[in-house]
């Protein structure tokens, strides 16, 4: 590792936590419908909108009617970004006249972006009309971000009620998450990214005449270039900031419209682990106690800087086979990367947007080194709960945290508790259910996918790392993260269904059971600490909630990952010593 | 369990105008006030029109230019993409082998071992920049091809070289298109 290198990841993690610390505790004001700045500008609106809706937003729910109305928004979400793509070509908004989405990739797509993985099995400069990028995609970016800010809402108050029955209101929840975290942040990204070149417009895309004549793939002469232009900005700050992922076009922020020079890729950079760190201190601060979110960050920091730095510097390589044709090794692997990020700000994105389960790529993992591709791959089988999406991933953590509670309480004989609940069968049960069902989606789905002609017909590169191919996209898809191994052709049907039934199972089948679990909490006494409980804000809890992640993502997949990206390191590195 | 439905659809209605229809035309308007041309593709305009955008790539092939990276979509700015060739890619190595082999045949005396943004394709297939390495490399044949001084051609490579940003951020680049323009302001032509 450089000493850049070493400090463009100083700088990022220093920033990052600057930010954190502010937007944390204004997150938990904003989430318990204390009075903010914003609350008395936007109150009006939020108001209009439970009045419209018919919402009483102080009305609480039993845990049962909260999961029925996420259900019920998030399937009608899927609906309409289903529908706008079937009929973008009768609708307006379409100055390139793109047809109509076939039925298979546009349930894909939808799935995907109500599910907050934003996997992209289509490509948005060829496929998506305006009208559906905006009131489609950005729509659900906002809004799957909303549901996941508003589930950890419910998890973090049931820890902080006894005896209750209910653990919120969904609806007030959504509007609060949308209006005032969501969108303020976005408002002023977007308008950043913009002043630095990220276009935003409802123009048409521009034709230029080339400096050069050119001779095209097959021999034509081509004089002009086709700038694709689009309202780029107000999409690629939500899709940031709301651990979406969802490029505008093809190649996501490696394209120089969508991510332009160093400081845009600096921003979107920062905007992937924004929320998802503050809302660890939002978590201290909901239960009343600080220390807790702190120690919860610690654990998410203790896996991710590690990690991060295998990254960086397995990227600044160059692989022996290459350097062996005369290339020069000492710019590191630029193979599927921009010269204006080079490897360490690229290994720094891929290692943040797999942490978060974001997604959104500014270089290529496909083209990575073996060991530079794992590990974004391995912080998506361990659940996305390093970081994470926003709520995702702390409800995701918080889950570990009661198996960390459980399994220490196990090793001392004691009956376990976090945070003055008692863990019993039921919550354990909970906790199983959240961490199996997405390992089950990747390990099972790869196994299908390389077993079957239709699976492995999408495998575009060859040996070792054609089967990387397939595990990357059953990792991110089951847990909703959407970044690619993008050489995988995975607009077939076979992928558009499997991946798509992935990515089903890692929301649902995750929001169920922890909203099932913050009832289950809500209703229990609190305890007081006796001299049996384990205090879970020490560096102890934090090393055992660290080790505790790495151990099950380690037994689940390492027998996987052995098959793919190790063994291709060591056909990398072991005939050339 | 139904009663649900109502407060579903009319909050997804009302957040869709919100989220979907007020916000991006806000950024709209904000950034063509404040920024048109960015917010526009930051074209380059030449008397006779458009001639490109300053961030994205063009395809340049004669000795006398100097070339862009690879690009696995051959600079079609319509459809961005990347090679997505793992390391160990028998076609990847094939096609940087071509690659070196063009550079050396364009420059007889050209050395190894190239910059690797030479002769390794972009993430974007729409890359504008090269790294000052591999422009200067380049330096030698363009100033052949144009019968310029090589030390005219580097000084031009120094002043359109870009540095990090605040010493921290992104990697030193020269911006192709620009160089070549610029090029064409010198006094002989290829």
């Amino acid at each position: 590792m450089t000493a850049h290198a070493l400090l463009l990841c100083g700088v990022y993690v220093a920033v990052l936590v600057a930010l954190a610390i502010p937007l944390g505790g204004y997150c938990a004001r904003a989430l318990g419908g204390e009075a903010t700045l914003l609350q008395r500008l936007l109150g009006p609106l939020e108001r209009g909108l439970y009045r419209v809706a018919g919402v009483r937003p102080n009305d609480e729910m039993h845990w049962r009617d909260y999961t029925v109305a996420v259900l019920w928004f998030n399937l009608f979400g899927l609906l309409v970004v289903y529908g706008l793509q079937r009929l973008q070509h009768l609708l307006p908004l379409n100055p390139q006249e793109l047809g109509p989405v076939a039925p298979d990739l546009a349930f894909n797509t939808a799935v995907s972006f109500a599910s907050n993985t934003n996997w992209q099995a289509y490509g948005g400069e060829t496929t998506l009309s305006y009208l559906t990028q905006m009131v489609g995609l950005t729509t659900q970016n906002f809004v799957s971000a909303a549901t996941g800010i508003a589930v950890l809402a419910a998890l973090s108050r049931a820890f902080s009620r006894r005896r209750s029955e209910t653990i919120g209101n969904f609806w007030a929840d959504l509007v609060r998450s949308t209006l005032y975290i969501l969108l303020p942040l976005s408002l002023v990204l977007a308008v950043a990214l913009a002043a630095d070149g990220v276009v935003q417009t409802l123009a048409p895309a521009a034709e230029v005449e080339l400096m050069r004549a050119a001779t095209g793939p097959e021999g034509q002469v081509i004089t002009q270039q086709t700038i694709p232009l689009g309202p780029g900005a107000s999409q690629i700050a939500i899709k940031q900031l709301g651990t979406n992922g969802g490029g505008f076009y093809n190649v996501n922020s490696a394209h120089p419209l969508e991510n332009p020079t160093p400081l845009t890729n600096f921003l979107e950079c920062l905007a992937l682990l924004l929320i998802p760190a503050a809302l660890c201190l939002s978590f201290g601060k909901i239960v009343a106690d600080r220390r807790q979110g702190w120690a919860v960050l610690g654990a998410m920091f203790a896996i991710f800087l590690p990690l991060l730095g295998l990254c960086v510097w397995s990227e600044g390589q160059l692989a022996p086979q290459l350097v062996e044709l005369g290339v020069d090794p000492s710019a590191g692997n630029l193979e599927g990367k921009e010269v204006r990020f080079g490897p360490a700000a690229s290994a720094l994105w891929a290692t943040a947007t797999t942490a978060a389960s974001n997604g959104s790529v500014n270089s290529m993992h496909d083209s990575f080194n073996p060991l530079g591709g794992l590990v974004p791959m391995w912080l998506m089988q361990i659940g996305e709960v390093v970081f994470g999406g926003v709520g995702s991933g702390l409800y995701g953590m918080l889950v570990f945290a009661i198996l960390a509670v459980f399994l220490a309480g196990l090793m001392v004989g004691r009956t376990p508790e976090y945070l003055g609940k008692k863990i019993e069968a039921f919550e354990v049960k909970m906790a199983a259910l959240v961490v199996l069902l997405p390992s089950a989606g990747v390990l099972v789905g790869t196994a299908i996918a390389v077993a079957s002609a239709a699976g492995r017909a999408g495998i575009s590169n060859p040996g070792i790392h054609g089967f990387s191919e397939v595990l990357y996209g059953f990792s991110s898809a089951s847990n909703n993260n959407g970044s690619a191994f993008a050489g995988l052709g995975a607009n077939s049907f076979f992928y558009n269904l499997a991946l798509g039934l992935c990515m089903l199972i890692g929301r649902y089948g995750i929001i169920v059971p922890v909203l099932a679990l913050a009832g289950a909490l809500a209703r229990k006494q609190t305890v007081p600490p006796g001299p049996g409980t384990m205090p879970t804000h020490t560096p102890l809890f934090v090393f055992l909630l660290a080790a505790i992640v790495v151990l099950v993502g380690a037994l689940t997949f390492v027998p996987a990952l052995a098959l793919g990206p190790i063994v291709e390191h060591l056909q990398m590195t072991g005939t050339h010593p | 369990m139904l009663s649900a439905i109502r407060p579903a659809l009319i909050l997804l209605a009302l957040l869709t105008a919100v989220t979907g229809v007020v916000y991006p035309l806000l950024v709209t308007g904000i950034a063509t006030v404040l920024f048109p041309d960015k917010a526009h593709g930051s074209l380059v305009v030449a008397s006779s029109g458009p001639v490109g955008s300053e961030l994205v790539g063009q395809n340049f092939t004669r000795p006398g230019d100097f070339w862009s990276r690879p690009s696995a979509v051959h600079y079609d700015a319509s459809s961005s993409g990347a090679s997505n060739m793992g390391p160990l890619n028998e076609g990847l190595h094939e096609a940087v082998a071509a690659r070196i082999a063009a550079l050396q045949a364009a420059d007889p005396e050209a050395e190894l071992p190239v910059p690797a943004d030479l002769v390794l394709a972009s993430g974007s297939g729409l890359d504008p920049h090269i790294s000052p390495e591999a422009a200067r490399y380049q330096a030698r044949r363009v100033a052949q091809a144009r019968r310029l001084p090589r030390a005219e051609v580097l000084m031009l490579i120094e002043a359109h070289t870009e540095g990090r940003t605040l010493g921290i951020l992104g990697e030193p680049r020269v911006n192709v298109l620009r160089l070549n323009r610029a090029l064409e302001g010198l006094r002989s032509s290829p």
